[in-house]
């Protein structure tokens, strides 16, 4: 990290700077040296924290009308779309924006399994990435309640309902969830109370997230160490402050297409039926996002194995540090990981589709098939590439690839300073 | 030459980006904010109908309107012309009766104190007319303020008789 | 490299699309279609439709469907029948409802107001399922939402009365549709030629009562549709411009930059 030795240019900046170095924070973000060389991938970070805000202003914004309460939710949730003014944009934006979060995230998180920044030294970079994964997945659970449609009350009777395969104390562990012997309305108020914490024990994470990764710096396309700051960097403002805002427009485009245009594609229709705990629907399924892990859940037989199994996919990512023993970190350079990797994404796409599907027949075995695939790339397929695999040599420094076997690798990669 | 050209040409760029960007940040903030605004179905309340076929003179009843009380007395000839005879140079807000109840047989005012918004307690107080208990504002049969904190007289809504018994309040 | 975002972007998209099937029930018969003048980026409602729509809704569905979540006040705004403030009124005061308690502290019938809600034509599910053979009458306000495939499939299932196939035995009062998922249903065909006689002097086929009413509740599950497609389209216009212009900015600020290799 560089050393500032900022000063404030006015008397009282730096009055109020000897107390609270904010402006040294400033322009220590303004200055802060990122490599030259990141790609469109990178943006993805800016983008993520623009969710995260967006998330929070409407939902605080919902949180003024909408009313937690089993017999008067759905309701309140239609008051906003039909009265509130703009109440329909806003909740639209948060239902939306949900998905978008997602969306951004998958691809933040596999632009790092390509790139190889989970790797030393950015472990713990990695591993509150996951925390703060695992708690917007929490999250958006228990929003999903909040409407209190169907599907808002089946799939917390079935999440919920997980919790009984613990051996002993499984029931009551579940009806102290439920505070109730089902589903009801004080489940309700305590999702709400909850989803209304959670996110800002997220934006906790993100700042700490943000300060782990300001010490070794960025990683980058190429993924060897920056050599020269003045050569291989370049300074945050307004160098990437611009790019960030050029990708984040591009997203928000495919963002108002969905909340203008298409608002409840991505939804489920039965969640506009009031929910009723005398009718299931026919095929409960949760939110798109969470469909791989709904598909693993279900791909095993034994209910409690089912849920370790799904806890299993998420455990096994935060101990990837470890799993994957390269010592490269580009997939540019390894290209026998790379082919795995698309594996990879395929087969996580794959068990999504597979989660939408009743787990009956050809179905549940592609997804028998794209779960032991998922755990057998993480815990065989990594390690073992990690010792047996012949990479490319990778470049001399960021800005001067002077090998050519290097700099052909880069160029047919496309991967250039856009 | 083309020095002089290229700042121009560059400031231009950046000035209509944030010009753009901040019509957009504006665009955005308005419906967060207009959110909190009275909403369709508070809207849709705004006035209310009431019957007052059955007040008796010398009697009132209490409404409530956009979440407040509205007093509606129905005066007595006695009560009119006292209220009539007052001089303006005595009342700390100086308002006609007149003004305040064009049917003078009819008062409608908001029941809330000008002073810190208590409900002022019916005959009671030294001029015939209301007196508040929070911190003793006495107001006379107009329902204007005579003595005590209160800076200005209950105030007069907007209102209409639509049929003889019915009046819309707002 | 792009190539292969180019495939997952598109794999989304498809996945996303054919999550629900949309285009055709479970029961895999293709709905019937309808060009509807509020889909598309410009899609608005026909004022003279919703009007009809609403009338076919009061005179036929009213009896046994109730629509809670709207507004006799509704009907009078911007984006729907837009009937004026004194027809809607008009219409309001059709209706009774109980209010109360008054002073005395008895409950009391008023006729409805531009405040109230749509009158129930039940109090209660279980009186609306003892009055209709054990089956609830589901409230119509969200229904066109509630229902994959939407306008075409609730449009659909209002035509698609028929003689149930050999192989299918019906109960008393079930009735066979060729498009209802599961293909029984306990409404009996509500519709038929004439059965309404519109304000306006439109002839009442089914298909035309089918289609209004239908437009009818779009429009009363998403109420605010056409200001929704005026400002979005606004927004994505204002969302490409700035695009371009920090796209500019981006490319002369990085030209202070040496290219890279």
């Amino acid at each position: 990290m560089s050393d500032h030795n900022y000063v404030p240019s006015s008397k009282l900046g730096k009055w109020f700077n000897d107390r609270l170095p904010l402006l040294s924070l400033s322009a220590h973000l303004r200055e802060y040296p990122t490599p030259k060389n990141l790609n469109y991938w990178w943006t993805f970070g800016g983008i993520l924290t623009f969710c995260l805000f967006g998330q929070i202003i409407t939902g605080i914004v919902l949180a003024m009308h909408y009313v937690a309460q089993a017999d008067l939710a759905f309701e309140s949730v239609e008051h906003i779309m039909r009265d509130v003014n703009y109440g329909w944009l806003i909740r639209y934006f948060h239902a939306n924006g949900s998905s978008m979060f997602f969306l951004a995230v998958y691809i933040h998180i596999f632009r790092s399994l390509y790139y190889g920044s989970h790797k030393s030294p950015r472990e713990v970079i990695w591993i509150i990435g996951m925390i703060i994964y695992f708690l917007m997945m929490m999250t958006a659970f228990m929003g999903y309640v909040l409407p209190w449609g169907q599907m808002s009350f089946w799939a917390a009777t079935v999440i919920t309902n997980l919790f009984s395969a613990v051996p002993f104390i499984g029931e009551s562990i579940t009806n102290w969830l439920w505070g109730g012997y089902a589903v009801d309305s004080p489940t309700l108020t305590r999702f709400y109370a909850l989803h209304y914490l959670f996110p800002f024990l997220i934006l906790g994470l993100v700042i700490l997230h943000i300060w782990a990764l300001h010490i070794p710096g960025n990683n980058n396309p190429v993924g060897i160490d920056v050599k020269k700051p003045s050569k291989d960097t370049v300074p945050f403002h307004p160098y990437i402050v611009i790019k960030d805002l050029f990708a984040l427009l591009v997203f928000l485009t495919l963002f108002a297409f969905f909340v203008f245009y298409a608002p409840n594609l991505l939804g489920h229709p039965d969640n506009y039926i009031e929910a009723n705990p005398l009718v299931t629907p026919t095929h409960i399924v949760p939110e798109w996002y969470l469909l791989p892990f709904y598909a693993i859940l279900r791909s095993i037989p034994d209910k409690l194995l089912g849920v370790v199994a799904m806890f299993a996919s998420i455990f096994v990512l935060i101990i990837l540090p470890w799993l994957d023993t390269s010592k490269i970190r580009s997939a540019i350079f390894r290209p026998l990981y790379k082919q795995f990797y698309w594996i990879l994404v395929l087969d996580v796409i794959v068990l999504g589709y597979m989660g939408a599907l009743p787990p009956e027949g050809i179905y549940l075995l592609i997804a028998r098939v794209a779960t032991a695939y998922y755990f057998i790339h993480f815990l065989v397929i990594l390690p073992v590439l990690g010792s047996k695999e012949k990479t490319i040599p990778l470049p001399l420094s960021i800005s001067e690839p002077v090998l050519n076997e290097a700099s052909d690798v880069v160029k047919n990669n496309k991967m250039n300073t856009e | 030459m083309s020095e002089e050209k290229k700042p121009k040409r560059r400031d231009f760029l950046y000035t209509a980006s944030y010009a753009v960007g901040a019509v957009g940040i504006g665009a955005a903030v308005w419906p967060l904010i207009d959110q909190m605004n009275p909403d369709s179905s508070v809207k849709a309340l705004a006035s209310t109908e009431v019957d007052v076929s059955l007040v008796e003179p010398g009697k009132s009843i209490t409404v409530l309107w956009r979440g407040k009380p509205v007093f509606i007395k129905r005066r007595t000839q006695e009560e009119i012309s006292e209220a009539r005879a007052v001089n303006l140079d005595d009342l700390i807000d100086p308002e006609k009766d007149e003004d305040r109840a064009k049917n003078p047989e009819w008062l409608v005012m908001l029941g809330v104190c000008t002073h810190l918004g208590c409900v002022p307690l019916e005959d009671k107080g030294d001029y015939n007319g209301w007196f508040c208990p929070c911190h003793g504002s006495h107001y006379d049969t107009s329902g204007r303020i005579r003595k005590g904190p209160a800076p200005e007289n209950m105030q007069i809504p907007k209102y209409e008789f639509v049929s003889s018994n019915i009046i819309k309040i707002g | 490299m792009k190539f292969y975002f180019k495939i997952i972007f598109i794999l989304f998209i498809l996945f996303t699309f054919n999550n629900q099937k949309i285009e055709a029930g479970e029961n895999n018969k293709e709905f019937l279609k309808v060009d509807w003048s509020f889909k598309g980026v410009f899609g608005k409602f026909d004022r003279a439709s919703l009007q009809r729509g609403y009338q076919v809704y009061t005179e036929v569905c009213a009896s046994c469907h109730s629509m809670k979540l709207l507004s006799y006040r509704n009907l009078a705004e911007k984006g729907g029948p837009e009937f004026s403030k004194e027809q809607a009124k008009a219409i309001a005061s059709n209706f009774d409802l109980t209010d109360g308690p008054n002073s005395d502290g008895d409950m009391f019938t008023r006729s409805a107001k531009l405040s109230d809600k749509f009158v129930k034509p039940y109090q209660n599910i279980q009186e609306a399922k003892a009055s209709n053979g054990g089956a609830y009458p589901p409230d119509l306000s969200v229904l066109v939402k509630a229902r994959s495939g939407g306008a075409n499939y609730v449009y659909s299932v209002l035509l698609g009365y028929d003689d149930p196939p050999s192989d299918v035995i019906l109960d008393d009062g079930v009735y066979y549709n060729t498009y209802m998922t599961g293909n029984k249903i306990m409404m009996p065909n509500p519709l038929s030629e004439g059965l309404v006689e519109y304000n306006d002097g439109t002839k009442a086929t089914e298909e035309q009562m089918t289609k209004d009413v239908v437009t009818f509740l779009a429009w009363a599950a998403e109420p605010h549709l056409e200001a929704r497609h005026k400002i979005g389209f606004k927004a994505i216009i204002y969302l490409l411009i700035l695009s371009i212009l920090a796209y500019f900015s981006m490319k002369r600020l990085w030209s202070r930059i040496e290219p890279e290799v």
